[in-house]
């Protein structure tokens, strides 16, 4: 029961109290540059889920045996290296190096799987998968994960690091259909010569934000709810 | 090849104005919008934007010529990466609270795609002095336009200016101003006004008659 209320709570706090898009300012680029349509929004939402799923999986296992401090594997190296039996070594400071590198062979290697394996579907993600490697919602992902990892009293398993990036996700897959719902219509208005393109979008993503805010009380509620079993 | 890029004092100052990283190209738009809400720190993330820019332009710059096509970008963005961990232990060993602030959004700056696109742009194709000069500009260019933001939204939502007060005190302080909200519909609203003064330059010149 223990475990349950927390995955919700993560899951229901990555995908709406605190969007990565409305709440965090992550992965803005594809947000504007990609919401013209609602099948390019919803084609983009599934690519940004898919990597960001797979980057998480191999940015924990990376952080968690090879980069935290007192790491398994690390400290099996630099044991045999120097001969002294308590020593260890903490790689952390390399973090971003390396997650950038997962994230880009990650997405390239999603690409060539998708491409020979099943055609269909890497069709339809088309042009949006070499994009994602510079989408800051992967990155932004992976740096909570390695926040909540690393100097965290009990370090987040696996489980609860893929639920954070699966949520986010569809967080991020809902703001952008919303918004490409909205701009859709926003087709047929009048709008200044000025505003048109990104400053119109921002403006909108502004008032989907002030709504997104409303589910700033969810949170307490929903432990009050998921609690009160116990 | 060299003969039709710009020289370096073109370079400069187009990343100010007329090629504006944020304003007219909406480049770096994440951070712009997350550590805006006060002066300090949209200026500490500026300072950072501008070392891993002009270090990572000028390393290009040096490297340029062993470069191979398909893998630029990956070299781009390593060296990004390791300029960008230099500035976070910096700012983790000199200024702890500005970096707590700050958060995730300087290890950010390695998918801001400003710094990307001058690799791309200049610094994989042009000298050491030109590839410099574009960096110092560009970073000019972007902390002038977090600058603008960041003075809108600490003015209106908290009162104060770099901390400082400066609106009377019967003015209500508009709280959404350094919430989400505020940062968008403050950055539409300038990005709108800055097509408008850009439309309104060149009209003179596209209507002859």
């Amino acid at each position: 029961m223990h475990y349950l209320t927390e995955y919700i709570l993560i899951a229901v706090g990555a995908a709406i109290i605190n969007n990565f898009v409305l709440h965090y300012f992550v992965g803005i680029c594809p947000f504007i540059g990609v919401s013209r349509r609602v099948d390019m929004a919803f084609g983009m939402g599934c690519a940004v889920t898919f990597v960001i799923s797979i980057a998480a999986l191999l940015s924990w296992t990376v952080t968690y045996y090879i980069l935290r401090d007192g790491a398994p594997l690390t400290g099996v190296i630099i044991r045999a290296v120097t001969g002294d039996p308590k020593a260890t070594l903490d790689l952390s400071i390399l973090s971003y190096l390396v997650y950038i590198f997962v994230i880009a062979s990650a997405v390239q290697l999603v690409e060539m799987y998708l491409r020979k394996f099943i055609p269909p579907l890497y069709k339809s993600f088309g042009v949006f998968l070499p994009l994602i490697t510079t989408n800051c919602a992967i990155l932004f992902a992976c740096l909570l994960i390695f926040a909540k990892v690393v100097g965290a009293e009990n370090p987040w398993g696996l489980g609860q690091s893929l639920t954070l990036a699966v949520f986010g996700g569809i967080g991020f897959t809902l703001a952008i259909v919303i918004m490409a719902g909205i701009r859709e219509e926003l087709d047929h208005c009048d709008v200044p010569a000025p505003l048109r393109g990104p400053a119109i979008t921002l403006l909108i993503a502004g008032i989907l934000a002030l709504a997104f805010m409303g589910f700033a009380g969810v949170s307490g509620g929903l432990e009050k709810l998921l609690g009160a079993p116990q | 090849m060299a003969n039709n890029q710009p020289t370096a004092l073109e370079r400069f100052l187009r990343g100010i104005l007329p090629e504006n990283p944020l304003y007219r190209q909406v480049l770096g738009t994440c951070p712009s919008l997350a550590v805006t809400n006060n002066m300090k720190a949209a200026m500490t993330m500026a300072a950072s934007v501008a070392f891993v820019l002009i270090c990572a332009n000028l390393m290009t710059s040096l490297i340029r010529n062993l470069l191979k096509p398909h893998l630029r970008i990956l070299v781009f963005t390593l060296t990004i990466a390791a300029f960008v961990t230099i500035a976070d232990s910096f700012l983790a060993a000199f200024l702890p609270e500005m970096s707590a602030e700050l958060g995730p959004y300087i290890p950010l700056i390695i998918v801001n795609c400003i710094i990307i696109c001058r690799c791309e742009v200049c610094a994989s194709k042009q000298g050491l002095f030109a590839s410099a000069a574009d960096a110092v500009g560009q970073s000019v260019g972007y902390a002038l336009a977090l600058a603008s933001i960041a003075t809108v939204r600490e003015i209106l939502g908290m009162k104060t200016w770099f901390g400082l007060p400066v609106m009377p005190g019967s003015f209500p302080a508009w709280g959404i101003m350094i919430l989400p909200p505020g940062a968008f519909i403050t950055l539409g609203l300038l990005l709108g006004a800055a097509n408008w003064a850009a439309s309104a330059r060149s009209k003179p010149s596209a209507k002859p008659s």
